[in-house]
């Protein structure tokens, strides 16, 4: 699915034609699919206005007015029958049902990137609430709405939550002011608080493993340190040197290469299409010799917000790799083996890295750096792949099918499907 | 009186001026041999005039009396006998005065070695004596230079020092900077804190306010719109809220926590297992390692029959039930005894660690000393045999190759084959030549042969007929002596002999027939029996050895051919 201004357009995955065609009031700020695929929901954040459609019957119609309240966030519940809707400054989380038609109310919820969280399996959710400056995490069970524990969370300023993947632990972690984590149980129990220092600016990202072992935490001082689910302490920290020394890493740099117009190329391509090939040019991937060194950028000292620190970290769905991207060197991507706890690979780009992704079902890394290639790699090697198009095509950002097979890649205005063959055996 | 502490050095060329005097003295009173005297006094003495005013100086022709006779004394004193004559009187006696002189001579010449001697001493010690001076300057030169280096070291130290100190002062001027630095950090933290905080308090106030006036406006906006109730994702109904379904949750809730912690002690549990099993195989391998080390335990004190006793009651726990007892003391008993299998395993190796160090440092276990020497000659020897090996084999290749090669290539071959062929031929013609010879000689002796052969047979002819013609008179003498019947047997005997002779000549036809006979086929094979080589060798002389019939047979055939 994909929105066009105030249009909904949905396609098929695999031969991109339209399916449905939705018509909405305003101009679609964020839309979202039900956890069945059978909705979606799109929010008009100006208007405070949630329209759901539906694929079953498209002249089925639903409309959630916030009214005067305001809207900033929506998201489904994982049930996929629900709407949580966040108004405006953060008053309420109103909670709507399209079963009942009831509104249940969360008050106080706090104002941060990541407020609400949900567990993998959908049973509970996790609310961060502020109340007399201090912050609080209040859990639900989805099926009831039902509060099953409250509890105050010993942050100066919670900044986010994250379920691990068994849903049995909640990390709690506070403002980059100060490093802290906490660590609570499903009851509400405090497990474990991890401060790794004081003072310096402290956790940037955070990323569970697949199977809830790890808990890898970057921080702002270019270094990733992972803690253990048995004992919750540090078992190693993995630094982000801008020079690269360990003969056992493998560096791949980006590199252009000349563009080569092929003879066969020339006798019918139409104008256009040898233009653009000409323009673009084409990157391989070469392997340097260590040592290695990076391109630092040492940010500004007086903006806040620096771009410094591990800003992206993403473990791979085989819980094998662990791929990192320190924002001091935007550069290159970080892959770290995760059962030597060593690094593993470096990628390194021309272009600044905006996003990356793996793969749900394999060890595949996807990543885009704003120019119109996307970049593959593989623990078998690394490939850069240009995309097909006339014309500038910058990726921002990649998504990848639950299956594998197929991504999205999405510029601006554009998006394309880029599907991946799987090897004949 | 000319005073005498100064004469000593001058004793001798006074006594010879003495003497002269004393001879002059004498010459008038005694008989002395005048010749010796002056020989004696014309001995060459460097003395020179002065000597002579010296002479004088001490004994003048007024006190020789005195002169003497202080001379005496002198001598005397110094143990020599008196010069005076054994009576008393002014009689010198010279032999006396001569031995006297003698002595003083000597004792001259000892004196002079002496001094050359003292003299010689002094020059050493003053040489000596230079050196060690110049030992000494030196010295204390080094000294002095030395004592300016230590004081230049310890002005070197000393600014060392200081600036050690003054980099500690700034170090911990630092620290106490970071210190306050740090303490100024916390304090505005907890002020941004407090005014977040109150900012936050504000906001809330304004939230609420806004809340309420949102809350109290039309509430009918805010309003869901669904075209009709959707089902619930799972198909049930929706439930009221009750307290029963609190406790549900609650429940699920403890499930679930529980069902995560069953799983991981699950894990635990199995990595436990795995972990003391491996435990025990490394114990186990630790011990077999370890040399066996039965006495220990006896020997220590009370500790030993209790530590023996754990260690059993260890090994009955080795058994396999083993990982199912997951006992605090137990744990801490495996875990104990690995520590000190272990250890002793550490020493052991620390102790064969400190052989081998020994070893090669050469001091003890001369046995592996040596044999490792002998295996590194060895292995030289070795290495040098191989060296010596692979060349041989490398030439050999070589020559294998020539050889190999040659054949490839055609005129060589060619000529190889007629270098062979000529040798075989010239070997042939050797050997023809040879036979050609031994063919000549042969043909020679045949013929010298056939030459006797027919000689033979004219003689034998000859003799027939001188035979026949004796016969003939015997005959005729018989007859006419038939008459006489008394030679009866004469005839017999001679008819005998003639006989004989008849025989002889018929065996000899007879073995010549055979010959004939056998001679047809005889020329034209070579191949001949023994039995005609034997009778060939009966009848004619060869030469030649039985190797090469052939000439004999020829021999015969020509023989025969001639007869």
């Amino acid at each position: 699915a994909s929105c066009v201004q105030y249009r909904l357009v949905v396609r098929d995955v695999n031969t991109l034609r339209i399916l449905q065609l939705y018509t909405c009031l305003d101009q679609i700020q964020h839309i979202e699919w039900s956890s069945d695929s059978l909705f979606i929901l799109c929010a008009m954040y100006k208007r405070g206005i949630v329209q759901v459609w539906s694929l079953e019957q498209p002249d089925w119609h639903c409309k959630i007015d916030e009214g005067s309240a305001g809207l900033v966030a929506s998201c489904w519940s994982p049930d996929g029958r629900h709407i949580l809707n966040t108004t405006e400054f953060h008053l309420r989380i109103t909670v709507w049902s399209l079963c009942t038609k009831s509104v249940s109310y969360i008050k106080y919820p706090k104002a941060c990137q990541q407020g609400i969280a949900f567990t993998k399996d959908g049973r509970y959710m996790a609310v961060a609430e502020r109340r007399d400056c201090k912050d609080f995490i209040s859990i639900f069970v989805c099926s009831d709405w039902q509060l099953l524990r409250h509890f105050d969370a010993e942050t100066q300023d919670l900044f986010g939550i994250e379920w691990a993947p068994n849903g049995c632990v909640l990390a709690v972690w506070d403002t980059c002011l100060e490093y802290k984590i906490l660590l609570y149980s499903l009851d509400g129990r405090l497990l474990s608080t991890y401060r790794a220092y004081e003072w310096s600016l402290g956790i940037k990202s955070i990323a569970w493993s697949p199977s809830s072992q790890f808990l890898a935490i970057g921080s702002y001082d270019e270094k990733v340190r992972i803690l253990n689910h048995v004992t919750w302490k540090k078992i190693t920290e993995f630094e982000h040197p801008a020079t690269i020394a360990n003969a056992k890493t493998i560096v791949y740099k980006e590199v252009e290469k000349s563009p080569s117009v092929e003879t066969e190329r020339l006798s019918f391509p139409p104008t256009r299409a040898l233009a653009s090939s000409l323009f673009s040019t084409q990157s391989k991937y070469d392997i340097s010799q260590v040592p290695v060194s990076l391109q630092y950028i040492k940010p500004v000292a007086d903006r806040a917000n620096p771009k410094m620190g591990i800003g992206m970290l993403a473990f791979s769905p085989d819980n094998c790799f662990l791929a990192t991207k320190n924002d001091n060197i935007p550069n290159a991507v970080w892959i770290w083996d995760v059962q030597k706890l060593k690094l593993f690979v470096v990628l390194e780009q021309l272009c600044a890295i905006q996003s990356f992704q793996w793969d749900p079902r394999q060890p595949r890394l996807a990543v885009c750096t704003g120019n119109s290639k996307v970049y593959l790699w593989s623990p078998a090697g690394c490939v850069s792949v240009q995309v097909p198009m006339e014309g500038d095509f910058q990726i921002v950002s990649l998504s990848w099918h639950s299956s594998g097979d197929s991504m999205a890649l999405l510029s601006k205005d554009n998006f394309c499907v880029c599907y991946l063959e799987r090897e004949e055996v | 009186f000319v005073a005498m502490g100064d004469w000593k050095t001058l004793t001798v060329p006074v006594l010879s001026s003495d003497s002269k005097n004393i001879f002059q003295y004498t010459s008038e009173k005694k008989v002395s041999p005048p010749s010796m005297n002056s020989q004696v006094l014309r001995l060459p003495l460097p003395s020179s005039k002065s000597m002579h005013s010296f002479f004088s100086a001490f004994c003048t022709e007024e006190n020789i009396e005195q002169s003497i006779s202080y001379l005496n004394r002198e001598l005397t004193t110094l143990g020599f006998p008196s010069i005076y004559a054994e009576s008393k009187g002014k009689e010198l006696n010279l032999i006396s005065i001569i031995n006297c002189m003698n002595e003083l001579l000597v004792l001259q010449h000892k004196n002079l070695r002496a001094q050359e001697e003292v003299e010689m001493q002094h020059l050493k010690l003053g040489s000596d004596m230079d050196h060690l001076q110049n030992c000494y300057a030196k010295l204390k030169e080094q000294l002095e230079l030395s004592k300016r280096e230590i004081v230049g070291l310890q002005e070197r130290d000393r600014q060392l020092q200081s600036k050690n100190r003054n980099l500690h002062q700034l170090l911990k001027n630092e620290k106490d900077e970071v210190q306050k630095l740090q303490n100024i950090i916390s304090s505005r933290a907890t002020q941004y804190n407090h005014d977040m905080k109150r900012k936050e308090r504000e906001y809330n106030k304004l939230k609420e306010r806004l809340h309420q006036l949102v809350m109290n406006k039309k509430d009918k906006k805010i309003a869901m719109e669904v075209l009709n109730y959707v089902g619930r994702a799972d198909g049930k109904r929706g439930a009221w809220r009750t307290d029963k379904t609190e406790a549900r949750n609650e429940e699920e809730m403890y499930k679930v926590l529980l069902s995560d912690y069953e799983q991981r002690q699950k894990q635990l549990l199995v990595e436990n297992a795995e972990l003391k099993k491996v435990l025990q195989q490394m114990k186990k391998e630790i011990i077999s390692l370890l040399p066996p080390q039965k006495q220990k335990p006896k020997e220590r004190s009370e500790d030993g029959p209790v530590l023996s006793d754990l260690e059993e009651d260890i090994g009955e726990l080795n058994k396999e039930n083993m990982w199912e007892l997951s006992c605090e003391t137990v744990r801490e008993q495996l875990t104990n005894s690995i520590r000190k299998q272990w250890r002793m395993l550490k020493n052991h190796v620390e102790r064969l660690d400190n052989q081998v160090s020994r070893v090669h440092s050469g001091a003890l276990n001369e046995k592996d000393v040596i044999s490792r020497e002998d295996h590194e000659l060895e292995t030289e020897k070795l290495e040098l045999e191989i060296q010596q090996c692979k060349e041989m084999i490398k030439t050999q290749q070589q020559l294998l190759q020539q050889q190999l090669m040659s054949p490839c290539d055609d005129d060589t071959t060619l000529l190889l084959q007629d270098c062979y062929l000529l040798e075989e031929r010239e070997r042939l013609q050797e050997e023809w030549r040879l036979f050609r010879e031994q063919k000549k000689n042969f043909e020679k002796e045949r013929r010298s042969f056939t030459e006797a052969a027919i000689r033979l047979g004219l003689e034998r002819k000859a003799f027939e007929e001188d035979r026949g013609a004796w016969l003939k008179q015997q005959f005729l003498s018989m007859c006419t002596d038939y008459k006489h019947s008394e030679n009866v047997t004469t005839p017999s005997a001679f008819l005998g002999s003639s006989d004989q002779d008849n025989r002889l000549v018929k065996s000899t036809s007879q073995q010549r027939k055979p010959h004939c006979m056998l001679s047809g086929p005889v020329s034209a094979e070579p191949c001949q029996t023994s039995q005609h080589i034997t009778c060939n060798s009966s009848s004619a002389a060869s030469k030649k050895p039985a190797g090469d019939s052939k000439p004999n047979q020829w021999v015969e055939s020509d023989k025969e051919e001639t007869e």
